[in-house]
């Protein structure tokens, strides 16, 4: 053996910040290098996924668009995983909030009012929260491994949505296309920049971030959290339940996907259609681990990660690049900082082989 | 029911079944070493997407096969080289490796939409696979004999060999099988490279079995209820055999929902086609009432180990 691992005495606060820093630049270096042995312009990709949209300020808005629900469902996820609970099935709660705040809006579309977006924000959170009960129930009651039960539920959440659209919800006038109507003028989010796509999802995501982190730095529920995460046994002398951790912290992540899930329904689609599910839910889990599962850190991420889905839609137009390049270089970019996670706890040591 | 119809349901039913199956077994193996591999889905998705393409081009399926199970174990090595030598979180890295596979076949693949293969039939003469009874002996693509060889290899391979016993070790006492001097990480190394070739050769199956063309994301969540089927094979290969023809009938019933009408139609189409996933949460659930919680499971399962001096 050529190198060994040597525990830290502490994990390193410096490492901490500094890898996933150097995993999105070491990305970049190794996504031009793999793109170009693809046969593909690997310079010009990463320049238009990773910089055209920083630097072309018409893409800004578009950066706050899609950034807004992966940072409300990332801070959401980060919440338990900092518990070792492991939802992976935001994008499931994600539809279900997105169908509750629909569902709503069909009922009262009739009707107007400064009222029915927060009604339907509720029935979003109430519908991510619901579909993340019984995984909760059954991790708490029976010890069923929420991994399984949430990734499950989301396959059923997509024939839930084709069921209500292809179905009861399918607007008359359509002509014949599966959707629901256009929500009215009070059932769709306002513009908070004039002449911009911006709506309310930008500032709510940067607000639940904010109390996110004071929520986990300052309460006593945040302590119990990690030390949950961390430390069960000593959790467990603390008198920290790890039954109710559980359970908060699942229907906080179901809830805020949920949320997120009602924003993008109420926000950038208007009405409830089959592309709806994005897989925001699932580029969450990215965001939520880039950031380092810290409130800040996951809106930082959050906005790299919106950085990719807007670059690579102007890769695609520019240079040709197919858009699941995109979903390519995330991946990359997950696998290099969960590499890097070894410099916080390891020293790498050098050893001699030894010989026989 | 008629004879003709229950035969066609056990055909499709043991077609569909295959893929669970093989990725099942495969995660098995890498499971009894102590390790949790979450990656499936993406090796199945990366197996499927190189089998597809090697066989579109080279007319051949067995190369597909083949490459298939070479593609999946590349993926695995991502996995172990993280997890193993780099002890990252193994739940996390899983999850990372099926985000690269679904990135990756759907960029890979991109080329290949619409374009259609040869079905990988039976090597038997016509007379038995096309014969009315026999057919449900001899109807069936190599692959899926080999998967019910594969049960047995596996079985043989934990219960009877040397190699099984220190893989079990392994995964049940870690540093007790690393003092007596056997190397921890090069067995799971072994043990994900396996369950990365099994799931390769079980994304396969998808355009050479079931449907002959690449569609992006054609496992539709298998790969994840491979992992539940391992839980509820409580990790024996045999059960694990009843477990993944259960859920092929379950995927099989969708199928002749649709074609059948009449009693089915009553239930909308969406219903069959929840009802896999809806049928592994029920399966999880009933494992977790009839035993104490995980008491099979390896013991080391999931943790991770650092070799010292």
């Amino acid at each position: 053996m050529l190198f060994q691992l040597e525990k830290k005495l502490e994990p390193s606060k410096f490492m901490l910040i500094i890898t996933p820093i150097a995993a999105v630049f070491l990305t970049m270096f190794l996504g031009a290098l793999i793109f170009t042995i693809l046969g593909y312009d690997g310079l010009g990709a990463v320049k238009e996924i990773f910089l055209t949209p920083i630097i072309n300020s018409l893409k800004w808005q578009d950066l706050a668009v899609k950034a807004a629900p992966l940072i409300i469902i990332g801070v959401g996820l980060s919440i338990g995983y900092r518990a070792n609970v492991w939802n992976i099935g935001a994008e499931g709660q994600y539809i279900v909030g997105g169908l509750a705040a629909t569902g709503v809006a069909l009922l009262t579309h009739d009707m107007s009012g400064w009222w029915l977006l927060p009604l339907m924000a509720i029935a979003g959170i109430l519908g991510g929260m619901a579909w993340v009960f019984i995984p909760a129930l059954l991790r708490t009651k029976l010890k069923v491994n929420e991994i399984l039960t949430t990734l499950m539920l989301t396959y059923v959440a997509v024939q839930l949505l084709n069921f209500l659209i292809f179905g009861p919800w399918k607007s008359p006038t359509a002509y014949g296309q599966p959707q629901t109507v256009l929500f009215n003028d009070s059932q769709i989010l306002p513009y908070i920049i004039k002449g911009t796509i911006v709506q309310a999802g930008a500032p709510i995501a940067i607000i639940i971030a904010i109390i996110a982190w004071l929520f986990m730095s300052r309460s006593v529920f945040g302590f119990a959290v990690k030390t949950v995460g961390t430390a069960p046994n000593a959790a467990r002398y603390g008198g920290f339940s790890a039954n109710k951790t559980i359970w908060i912290t699942l229907l906080i992540g179901g809830g805020l996907a949920g949320l997120a899930g009602m924003l993008e329904v109420a926000g950038p689609f208007n009405r409830m259609v089959p592309q709806f599910p994005t897989g925001y839910g699932f580029t969450a889990i990215i965001v939520a681990f880039l950031g380092r599962l810290h409130p800040i850190g996951v809106m930082i991420a959050g906005i790299v990660l919106a950085i990719t889905f807007v670059g690579g839609e102007v890769a695609q137009t520019t240079i040709g690049l197919p858009n699941a390049a995109v979903g390519l270089f995330q991946a990359l970019m997950l696998f290099l900082l969960l590499a890097s996670d070894v410099l916080i706890r390891y020293n790498i040591k050098r050893v001699r082989v030894k010989k026989a | 029911m008629n004879i003709d119809l229950t035969i066609a349901i056990i055909i499709t039913m043991i077609g569909a079944s295959t893929p669970l199956l093989l990725a099942a077994l495969g995660e098995l193996v890498v499971e009894k070493s102590g390790v949790l591999n979450l990656g499936v889905e993406g090796m199945m998705l990366t197996g499927a997407v190189v089998g597809f393409a090697v066989t579109y081009t080279t007319g051949n399926p067995w190369l597909g096969i083949v490459a298939a199970a070479i593609a999946g174990m590349a993926a695995s090595m991502i996995f172990a080289f993280l997890t193993l030598s780099l002890s990252s979180n193994q739940v996390a890295t899983g999850l990372a490796l099926t985000i690269f596979g679904t990135g990756f076949s759907s960029l890979f693949g991109q080329p290949y939409t619409g374009k259609p293969i040869q079905l990988f039939k039976s090597i038997f003469p016509d007379y038995l696979t096309d014969h009315p009874i026999l057919r449900v002996f001899f109807g069936y693509s190599p692959l899926v004999y080999f998967s019910l060889f594969m049960v047995f290899a596996v079985w043989w391979f934990l219960q009877k060999t040397r190699a099984g016993l220190i893989l079990r070790a392994v995964g049940e006492n870690d540093f007790s099988a690393h003092s007596i001097g056997y190397s921890v990480l090069g067995v799971r190394y072994g043990a994900v490279a396996f369950g990365g070739a099994m799931a390769g050769i079980a994304g396969s199956c998808f355009p050479l079995i079931l449907t002959p063309q690449w569609v992006e994301g054609l496992t539709g969540g298998r790969g994840w209820i491979a992992l539940a089927l391992v839980v509820f094979s409580a990790w024996k290969p045999t059960r694990l055999l009843a477990g993944a023809y259960l859920f092929g009938l379950i995927a099989t019933m969708e199928l002749y929902a649709k074609a059948a009408g009449g009693a089915f139609r009553i239930l909308p189409s969406e219903i069959w086609a929840s009802l896999p996933y809806l049928a592994t949460i029920i399966v999880l659930v009933l494992i977790s009432i009839r035993r104490s919680a995980n008491s099979s499971a390896p013991a080391c399962l999931g943790k991770p180990f650092i070799p010292s001096n």
